[in-house]
């Protein structure tokens, strides 16, 4: 936040500027882009974990039940 | 096998459905991450012991997962994987919040990601495990996590061309106009 609003915005880009990049956006990334990416990161998830337990898992755990019964 | 207790099978299926998400992300392919964690369960059943009580099963199953794909897996990583990335083939539907671009250009660049960064922020963005725990699964300092992720969340503004990342670079008005129908 607070090195967002600095003068001197439209620096041009040099070597220096080109190799510390990844480090100075890091510093750069607002609340609002972080809450957007991570926003969107638990959609992609979520869609996956939404789809709960497949059968097979829980076919797997029953049968490893059903092996334990005959001991 | 030892035998299972009700209470430990629980746990385990209600980790099931979040090991599948991080499965995929690694592998890059849904039936070849639903094999990956198959293997997982019956590696941590086969080791149950070895599981403390009292802690995070959902943590311990994610190590379990993450090292037999780092062993048997990561050689054949990806040889398959659909053009979209590796959660395209598992999308049903997409909460409709998102537009449809959007959310299909976040995939893109997620799966553009370096394996260790994208491992990182799925851990801490989406499967909610703590720093700490993220470092444990990946075997790798607290620091290597925050920066994993820190560098994770910086390249998938600049894929997306998220404005307000930087102020330099002659690209920037660029950017700006490409975001622009983002708010």
């Amino acid at each position: 936040m607070d090195d967002q609003n600095k003068p001197g915005g439209a620096r041009k880009p040099n070597v220096e500027a080109v190799s510390s990049r990844s480090k100075k956006q890091t510093a750069k990334l607002s609340r609002d882009v972080q809450a957007k990416l991570g926003q969107q990161l638990r959609a992609v998830y979520d869609d996956v974990v939404s789809q709960g337990v497949p059968d097979r898992f829980a076919e797997l755990l029953s049968r490893l039940d059903d092996n334990k019964d005959k001991h | 096998m030892p035998p299972i207790d009700e209470s430990v099978k629980q746990a385990v299926l209600n980790a099931v459905p979040s090991l599948r998400a991080f499965a995929i992300s690694l592998c890059g392919n849904v039936d070849r991450a639903d094999d990956l964690v198959q293997e997982t369960l019956l590696r941590a059943l086969a080791n149950i012991n070895s599981f403390q009580p009292g802690t995070n099963m959902s943590a311990w199953l994610f190590t379990i997962l993450r090292n037999h794909f780092r062993s048997e897996y990561r050689k054949r990583r990806r040889e398959v994987e659909d053009a979209d990335g590796s959660y395209a083939d598992t999308l049903k539907s997409h909460p409709e919040q998102h537009g449809r671009m959007e959310f299909t250009e976040f995939k893109t660049a997620l799966n553009q990601l370096p394996a260790d960064q994208r491992e990182a922020l799925i851990l801490v963005g989406a499967s909610g495990f703590s720093y700490e725990e993220a470092a444990n699964i990946c075997g790798c300092a607290v620091g290597t996590i925050k920066s994993r992720v820190n560098r994770a969340r910086t390249r998938l503004a600049e894929l997306m061309s998220i404005d307000g990342i930087d102020d330099f670079g002659p690209d920037h008005t660029t950017r700006a106009v490409l975001a622009g129908n983002d708010r």
